[in-house]
């Protein structure tokens, strides 16, 4: 029986709109909880019959902060459609800009969302527990924040026209070659952000993690397997390669995405517009159950962190083994997706200045010549929030017939769902809750960066 | 006393907030003279009070009120009436907000088309129902802003460039309008134009415009539409490249698409641009269709399902 029920609404400091409920039964305790995804927008839909190679320009629209994710995505699912193979080069700027986007979306996400619950405190004055908090307590980090980001997003926007709802990735490959002078001082800037993600991982773990190593051990922690891209040595991969579902105990399968629907399935569920992806391929049903989740697997970095058995660059494999020593394989902290964040900020900081120093990035041949025509295709890469699927069919105009998606964000919406229930279970006893309390759940959907 | 400013995003993306934090390391000027009051990007308040115990929706008064993303749900509507009650001033800011944006592309079809495709995919499991519990109902169509609140100001963009997001700010907390580009992105667009030309049919976009070297400016480069490749530009309100630079897409050697609504601000991109193409000899039955041409503008009955205004 409810006697009442504590909402959430909205669920801040996050992309999305979401809102939380949580039931207590008679003695205070918590009966229920649910998180409400409230947006539906109907993408699959409204693309029908427009031309394919304009969708990479519509689907954007899903997210302004990771728009870059979805342009590519949506152009890899194009180019299979057309049956194109982009050039070397329109593959290599393509793969350079992605992980130049997921370089600065890793810095909005830790400093501008998340901070603000370990700078400040999840206990601090809602006024005062943000950003803007962190700049007037802390106004020379702050500075260094938000230029070194503003500094990863002009890249974005100085080489690729627009980085906000970006155009230039284009059936066939790029639309633009990158020139020596461009590449120069790309790189020079890349090596700068470079010694910041160096400089925010040792910062974190030395004056952030360890201050709050009690509560990451417990708060939200579900048991679930993962999601993740691996490219063929089983090295971690925004752009391109395989996809590895993982089971709680570790045990995998590697699958190529274009038969993404044998391994994935979506459940519609009561409260929630976005529906709730789970491992069909497991063959066990679904269920959110805490102490026996069923089909339930995980997105986003802690993800890709477990499921790679390696970094493919030296300093973010230094510090994955630092991780792995601490927390095991796979590692399932809920708030440990933060500490993950940070690894793949090394990660694609080291990668983004290896594709620099390719000879090969200046190449002026970035575009293959592309033809409509009536086919299927599947594009995927690694947005920041999870393993993100596109998959298209064209009619010989090349026009879209049908479209289904899978985004990063809603592969973890069963558990966040978990996590939340987890969190608010151990936190509210006997009706006693406080907005601190509140936070703290909210905390635990932060983390996933929905 | 700096004055006080409400954020908040509707049916949006989220990109126009990113846009007010790509003001890069103005932001912090900006932080000198105003007070958020309600961001849930970036703070945490809530519309039911801190504890969520209240029983109506509120939101704190404010000097300002910045509307992202268009009207798609009861929620929305009710945000946005609040806020009108609550603000001395109400800026519509983005195309979804001022035009009904990417988002009101679903005005083409109706709500109940959306839902059965979206809860019927491949992937998705057969269910008895489909969600509404604790959900906000959907409205008929995906709707503008001032379709449903008076608005004062009216920022377009997909997103509005971070200048002129500053430059409204700041003009506002000064009393004084707002100094942005106007006219169309072809008049703040430098590549070369030669006249009407020998165009008679348009490609779709599936090679590059010509150009001689990339490390040329794209004046150096002929005018996109003037090769034969659709360019939005003409019918398109100026702005996106900001202060200064050229238009951005264009710099990338892509042609616009439009993201920032019509140069008048109760235009029709696909009528005029339909019309400019007519008048320069050029055969429209070439484009694969044209309700691409009003992907920003689906609001304000534009877009219906089964057709809307030409």
């Amino acid at each position: 029986m409810t006697t009442r029920t504590i909402k959430i609404n909205p669920v801040t400091r996050i992309e999305g709109h979401a809102t939380i409920a949580i039931e207590l039964d008679d003695d205070g305790n918590v009966a229920d909880s649910k998180v409400h995804f409230q947006s539906i927008r109907g993408f699959e839909k409204f693309v029908e019959g427009k031309p394919a190679e304009e969708i990479p320009r519509i689907v954007t629209r899903i997210c302004g902060i990771c728009p870059w994710h979805h342009h590519l995505a949506s152009n890899k699912a194009v180019d299979r459609c057309f049956g194109v193979t982009p050039t070397t080069t329109g593959h290599k700027l393509r793969e350079l800009i992605q992980t130049i986007a997921q370089a600065e979306d890793k810095l909005l996400h830790f400093f501008f969302l998340a901070a603000a619950d370990f700078v400040i405190g999840p206990d601090a004055d809602y006024a005062v527990r943000n950003v803007i908090g962190i700049a007037k307590a802390n106004p020379e980090l702050a500075t260094r924040v938000v230029k070194m980001r503003y500094k990863a997003k002009m890249i974005l926007e100085n080489f690729a026209g627009k980085s906000i709802h970006p155009v230039a990735g284009v059936a066939g490959g790029f639309a633009r070659p990158m020139s020596e002078e461009d590449r120069k001082w790309i790189l020079s800037d890349m090596r700068e952000i470079m010694d910041f993600a160096l400089f925010t991982i040792d910062f974190a773990k030395k004056e952030v993690f360890p201050k709050y190593l009690d509560t990451i051990k417990v708060l939200g922690v579900i048991n679930t397997g993962f999601i993740g891209t691996v490219d063929k040595d089983g090295a971690l991969n925004l752009y391109d390669g395989d996809i590895r579902l993982m089971k709680p105990d570790g045990s995998y399968t590697d699958f190529d995405v274009q038969d993404y629907t044998d391994y994935l399935g979506e459940k519609v569920i009561p409260w929630s517009y976005g529906k709730f992806p789970y491992a069909k391929a497991w063959g066990e049903g679904f269920s959110l159950d805490l102490d026996a989740p069923k089909g339930i697997y995980r997105a986003n970095t802690l993800a890709r962190i477990n499921v790679a058995d390696k970094m493919a660059t030296p300093r973010a494999q230094a510090e994955l083994e630092e991780f792995r020593a601490l927390f095991g394989r796979p590692a399932q902290a809920t708030l440990l997706y933060h500490y993950a964040r940070l690894i793949e900020e090394v990660y694609a900081c080291e990668h983004a200045i290896e594709l620099l120093e390719d000879p090969e990035i200046t190449n002026p041949d970035v575009r293959a010549e592309v033809t409509p025509k009536a086919g299927r295709g599947v594009g995927c890469v690694e947005a920041p929030r999870g393993t993100l699927i596109h998959d298209y069919s064209t009619d010989e105009n090349g026009l879209i017939t049908r479209a289904n998606l899978i985004v990063g964000t809603t592969h973890n919406l069963g558990p966040i769902n978990m996590s939340v229930n987890q969190a608010a279970r151990m936190l509210i006893k006997n009706g006693e809750v406080d907005e601190g309390i509140l936070n703290k759940v909210e905390m635990s959907v932060r983390a996933y960066d929905p | 006393m700096p004055a006080k400013i409400a954020i908040d995003w509707l049916n949006a993306c989220a990109g126009c907030e990113i846009s007010i934090i790509d003001m890069g390391p103005r932001l912090l000027t900006v932080l000198d003279l105003v007070e958020f009051v309600h961001l849930p990007a970036l703070m945490d308040h809530k519309y039911f009070n801190q504890m969520g115990d209240g029983k109506h929706l509120e939101m704190p008064e404010a000097a300002v009120g910045i509307i992202t993303g268009s009207i798609r749900n009861e929620e929305h509507l009710e945000v946005a009436l609040e806020m009108r009650k609550k603000c001395g001033a109400i800026i519509a800011m983005g195309t979804c907000a001022t035009h009904g944006g990417i988002p009101a592309l679903c005005n083409t079809f109706t709500t109940e088309q959306i839902l059965e495709h979206y809860y019927s995919t491949e992937t998705t499991d057969p269910h008895d129902e489909r969600p509404s519990d604790g959900l906000p109902g959907l409205l008929d169509a995906c709707y503008a802003v001032d379709e449903k609140i008076d608005v004062d100001i009216l920022l377009p963009g997909c997103p509005p460039h971070s200048d002129q997001v500053f430059e409204t700010l700041v003009a506002f907390l000064e009393g004084r309008p707002a100094v942005l580009r106007d006219k169309s992105v072809c008049d703040t667009c430098p590549t070369t134009r030669e006249g009407k030309g020998k165009v008679k049919k348009l490609r779709r976009y599936l090679q590059a415009p010509e150009y001689e070297n990339v490390n040329d400016g794209i004046d150096k480069m002929r005018c996109i539409l003037e090769q034969g490749l659709l360019c939005m530009g003409p019918v398109t309100k100026a702005g996106c490249c900001g202060n200064e630079g050229d238009p951005r897409c264009i710099s990338a050697r892509v042609p616009c698409r439009g993201c920032y609504g019509p140069v008048e601000k109760d235009g029709n991109q696909r009528l005029d641009m339909l019309n400019a193409l007519v008048s320069n000899g050029i055969d429209i039955a070439s484009l694969p269709e044209s309700s691409s041409m009003l992907r920003f503008t689906g609001a304000h009955g534009m877009l219906r399902p089964g057709g809307g205004r030409l």
